[in-house]
C-alpha cells in the first residue's frame, strides 16, 4: 500500500511539474538581446532578415559573448502590429528592441511599451545627421524621443508611357492640378479602349493603401487635413475632405477607373503591378515609392524595360496651389521596449546598425527613401536606382499621418466611406456626415471644423 | 479499481474487511490525484481563457494607446446593440449559418448519403473522395481556390462563358452567396459521412417491411428512415451549426467581410474591432454574442434529441 500511495504521488508529481516548468519564463541571460521585426509574407522577399543578419554578424564579432536572437514575425502589417503589441504587453515575451511603424510609435508610448531615449541620442554622435521630420515621427506627445527612424517612404504617379503615347498623351507627363488628373483619365478611356485609365486606391480591401495613396493623397493636396496640430483636435465637416470624396465618385461613377468589383478586390494592389502595368492594360496609379520593387530582377514581375515604359511624376495639389505638389509619407524606427531586460545592449546594437554604411545598405536593399542627410548624399544611394533621386526630393513636400493613437480606426472609418462611394452606395456629401459623426465618436469629440494654417 | 477487488486481492492486508469498503478521506483523496493534472491542465487552458475572455468583455481593455483597462460594466454590450454594422454582422451570420450549414451542408450531405446507398462501388469511391478532399483541403487554401473560382476572371466565368451563359459577380454583388456556396462546398463531407453511417445503421427489415406495406419511396424516408436516424440529424445540426458561426478563414480570404459589409460575418467583425480597432474589450463583448447565439441554437437541437418524440 505504501508503494502504491508513494507511486501515485510520485506519477503525478512527475506529470504536473514539467507543465508548471513550461508556463515559467525561459532564463534569459544577461548576454543576450531579442529583436523582433517583419518579416515579408512574400517569400521572395528577405531584405529585413539579410540586412539584420549581417549586423548581427558583426555585432557579434565585436562584442564577443554577447548574442542577438532575431525573432522574425512573418504576417501582413495590420497583423504584424497585433502580434508585437501582444509580445510587447507581457514583460515575459516582451523583446528588447522593436520595429516600430511610426504611426504607431504614439499609441505604444500612450501604452507605455517603450522607452525614450533621449538621454542615449544626445551623446550619439550620428543622431545630428536624421533629418527633422524623420525625428519628429519618433518623437512622442510628450516631447521625447522613442526610436531611431532607419528609413522612409514617399508617394508619386506612376504612368505607362505606352498608354500615354497612344492617348496622345506625352511622355514627360507633369500633371498641375486634379483636373489635369481627370482630363488625362478621360482622354485614354476615348483613345485607348480596353486600358483602365487610372487607379485610386479604395475601400477596405486596400487597407491602409486606401487611406494613404487614395485618400489622404487627395485631402493633403487641398487646403484642408485630418488634424490640427496646433489645437490638438481632429478635423471634421472640411471642404477638403468632400472635395476629395467628390473626385473619388468622379473616377468611379464615370468609368475613369477599375470596375468598382476589380477595384475592391483584396488583390488589387498585386493586379496592377504584375499584370496591367506590364501588360499596358493601365494608363496611372497614385502608389508608394517602392513599387519598381515590383519589376526589378529580383522582384515578383521582373521586367527589363520598365525604365523605358514606365514614367513617375508628382502628386499635384488641387487647384495647383503651392508648393503644387504633395505626397504622404510613412516610416519605421527602432524602439527599445519597456519591458527589455537589457537597454543598454539593445541602444548598442541600434548604434552598430545605424552606421552610415549600414544605413545606405538597407535603403538600398529595400528601396526606402533615406532619413539621413549623409545617406541622402551618398553615390552609391543615389545611384541605386533611377527613381530614388526623385522620391527622395519629394520629402520635401511630404505629410506624415496624425500618429496617434485614434489613427487606426480614424484611417478605418475612411477606408468604409470611400467603399460606400465607390459602390455608389452614398453620395460625396453623407459619405463626409457619416465620416464627421464616426470621428467625433472615436475620439470624444475632440473635434474642430478648422484645419489650421496650410502646410 | 473498486475497494473490494483491492481488498480481494491483498488478502494479508492489515485493514479488517469491513474498513476496506469504507474508503477513509485520505484513501479518497490518493485516488482522486491522478484526476489533478487532467483536471489543472482544464482550469488552466480551457476554463481560464474562458473566464478571461468574460472578464475583458466588461472592460475598457485595448492593445495599444491606454495604460490602464478599466471595469465599464455593461457599456460594450449597449455599444453593440447600439451599432448598425454589428446588427448586420448578425444577420450575415444568421444568413450563412443558414444558407451553408442547415440547408447547404445538411440538405446536400444526406441527399449524397442516400444516393451513395443506390450507386455503383466504383462511383461512391470517386465521388466520396471528391467530396472529402474538399474537406482535408485547410480552410486558407479552400478559400484561395473559392476565390479563384468566384473571381471575375475566375474559372467559373470561363466556364459560364465557354456554355455561353451570362456571367456572375457574385463575390461583389450577392458576397454572403458566395462565401455560403464555398462552405458547403467545403463542409458537404463531414454531414455526409455522418449519414452514410446512421444510413447503415436503419434495420433493413424496417423499410422492407414498410415497402411490403404498400409505402412508396418517398412515404419510406419520411416515415421510417429519417425518424430512425433523428438523433444523427440533430447531432449532425449542432456540430455544423456551431462550425459555421465561427468560420473565419474562408471568409476572410475570399471577401475579407467585403465589399460594403455585405459578408461581415460577427467573427470577421470581432476580429476587425478586436485586432485591426485594438479594441479588445469590445471584440470580446461580441464574441460572447456570438456564443449566446451558439448556445441558442444548441439548446433548439438539444430539445430535438429528448427520448419523449420516440
Amino acid at each position: 500500500m505504501r508503494f502504491r500511495k508513494l507511486a501515485t504521488i510520485a506519477l503525478t508529481g512527475a506529470v504536473i511539474a514539467p507543465l508548471l516548468a513550461a508556463c515559467g519564463s525561459s532564463g534569459d541571460s544577461k548576454n543576450e538581446i531579442k529583436i523582433a521585426y517583419q518579416r515579408s509574407t512574400d517569400n521572395n522577399s528577405r531584405i529585413m532578415d539579410n540586412f539584420l543578419a549581417g549586423v548581427k554578424k558583426q555585432f557579434e564579432k565585436a562584442n564577443p559573448g554577447k548574442t542577438v536572437k532575431l525573432i522574425p514575425i512573418q504576417a501582413t502589417e495590420n497583423d504584424y502590429y497585433t502580434k508585437l503589441d501582444l509580445m510587447m504587453k507581457s514583460p515575459r515575451t516582451a523583446p528588447d528592441l522593436a520595429y516600430e511603424d511610426t504611426f504607431l510609435i504614439n499609441s505604444d508610448i500612450k501604452a507605455g511599451f517603450l522607452r525614450p531615449i533621449d538621454a542615449q541620442v544626445k551623446s550619439w554622435d550620428q543622431w545630428s545627421q536624421f533629418q527633422d521630420t524623420a525625428k519628429q515621427s519618433v518623437t512622442g506627445q510628450d516631447g521625447k524621443v522613442y526610436g531611431v527612424p532607419d528609413g522612409t517612404d514617399t508617394r508619386g504617379i506612376w504612368y505607362n508611357k505606352q498608354v500615354f503615347a497612344k492617348a496622345g498623351l506625352p511622355a514627360n507627363w507633369e500633371p498641375k492640378s486634379w483636373n489635369d488628373l481627370l482630363s488625362a483619365a478621360r482622354q485614354i478611356k476615348k483613345k485607348v479602349p480596353g486600358a483602365i485609365p487610372m487607379n485610386l486606391y479604395t475601400g477596405k480591401a486596400g487597407g491602409e493603401a486606401s487611406s494613404m495613396q487614395g485618400f489622404e493623397m487627395l485631402l493633403y493636396g487641398t487646403s484642408d487635413q485630418l488634424y490640427n496640430p496646433q489645437q490638438k483636435k481632429w478635423v471634421v465637416g472640411s471642404k477638403g475632405f468632400q472635395d476629395s470624396m467628390n473626385f473619388l465618385k468622379t473616377v468611379y461613377s464615370t468609368g475613369l477607373g477599375p470596375k468598382p468589383s476589380q477595384a475592391l478586390d483584396a488583390n488589387i494592389s498585386t493586379n496592377i503591378n504584375t499584370d496591367w502595368f506590364p501588360n499596358a492594360k493601365i494608363g496611372f496609379s497614385i502608389d508608394g515609392s517602392w513599387t519598381a520593387n515590383n519589376w526589378i530582377s529580383t522582384g515578383p514581375k521582373p521586367w527589363k524595360d520598365w525604365t523605358k515604359d514606365i514614367g513617375w511624376t508628382a502628386m499635384p495639389t488641387q487647384n495647383g496651389q503651392a508648393p503644387g505638389k504633395t505626397s504622404m509619407s510613412g516610416g519605421w524606427s527602432w524602439a527599445i521596449t519597456k519591458n527589455a531586460k537589457n537597454p543598454t545592449l539593445a541602444w548598442k546594437f541600434i548604434t552598430a546598425m545605424q552606421t552610415e554604411p549600414n544605413a545606405v545598405k538597407y535603403d538600398n536593399a529595400s528601396q526606402n527613401i533615406a532619413v539621413r542627410k549623409d545617406v541622402a548624399a551618398d553615390a552609391k544611394y543615389q545611384n541605386s536606382s533611377p527613381t530614388v533621386k526623385f522620391f527622395t526630393d519629394l520629402v520635401a513636400a511630404t505629410h506624415y499621418r496624425p500618429a496617434y493613437a485614434e489613427y487606426p480606426k480614424v484611417s478605418t472609418v475612411i477606408q468604409e466611406q470611400m467603399e460606400a462611394v465607390t459602390t455608389g452606395s452614398s453620395s460625396p456629401a453623407k459619405a463626409s456626415a457619416d465620416y464627421d459623426k464616426a470621428v467625433a465618436d472615436i475620439v470624444g469629440n475632440n473635434t474642430t471644423k478648422d484645419s489650421g494654417p496650410a502646410k | 479499481m473498486t475497494a473490494s477487488t483491492t481488498a480481494e486481492r491483498t488478502p494479508a492486508a492489515p485493514e479488517a474487511p469491513g474498513a476496506a469498503r469504507v474508503p477513509t478521506r485520505s484513501r479518497t483523496i490518493l485516488r482522486g490525484l491522478p484526476l489533478v493534472p487532467a483536471v489543472v491542465l482544464l482550469l488552466v487552458f480551457l476554463a481560464g481563457p474562458i473566464i478571461y475572455c468574460i472578464y475583458y468583455a466588461f472592460t475598457d481593455m485595448q492593445l495599444t494607446g491606454a495604460t490602464t483597462t478599466n471595469f465599464v460594466g455593461l457599456a460594450n454590450f449597449r455599444k453593440a446593440f447600439g451599432d448598425d454594422q454589428f446588427y448586420n454582422a448578425i444577420l450575415q451570420t444568421l444568413i450563412f449559418t443558414v444558407l451553408s450549414a442547415i440547408v447547404g451542408q445538411n440538405i446536400l450531405g444526406l441527399v449524397i448519403a442516400l444516393l451513395f446507398r443506390l450507386a455503383t462501388k466504383v462511383l461512391r469511391s470517386i465521388v466520396g473522395a471528391l467530396v472529402i478532399a474538399a474537406w482535408v483541403v485547410p480552410e486558407i487554401v479552400a478559400g484561395y481556390l473559392m476565390y479563384a473560382f468566384f473571381r471575375d476572371e475566375g474559372s467559373l466565368n470561363e466556364i459560364l462563358k465557354f456554355l455561353h451563359l451570362p456571367q456572375q459577380n457574385w463575390l461583389y454583388t450577392l458576397p454572403i452567396l458566395a462565401v455560403s456556396l464555398a462552405n458547403v462546398w467545403r463542409g458537404t463531407a463531414f454531414s455526409m459521412l455522418v449519414y452514410s453511417a446512421a444510413l447503415a445503421e436503419v434495420p433493413a427489415e424496417l423499410t422492407e417491411a414498410a415497402a411490403m406495406d404498400g409505402a412508396g419511396v418517398w412515404q419510406r424516408f419520411w416515415h421510417v428512415t429519417l425518424p430512425t436516424i433523428r438523433r444523427s440529424v440533430a447531432t449532425n445540426l449542432m456540430l455544423i451549426t456551431l462550425q459555421t458561426l465561427s468560420v473565419f478563414g474562408l471568409i476572410f480570404a475570399m471577401t475579407k467581410g467585403g465589399p460594403s459589409n455585405k459578408s461581415t460575418t460577427l467573427p470577421i467583425y470581432t476580429y476587425q474591432t478586436a485586432l485591426q480597432n485594438y479594441e479588445i474589450g469590445y471584440g470580446t463583448a461580441m464574441a460572447l454574442v456570438l456564443l449566446v447565439i451558439g448556445a441558442l441554437f444548441s439548446l433548439v437541437y438539444l430539445r430535438a434529441l429528448r427520448p419523449e418524440a420516440d
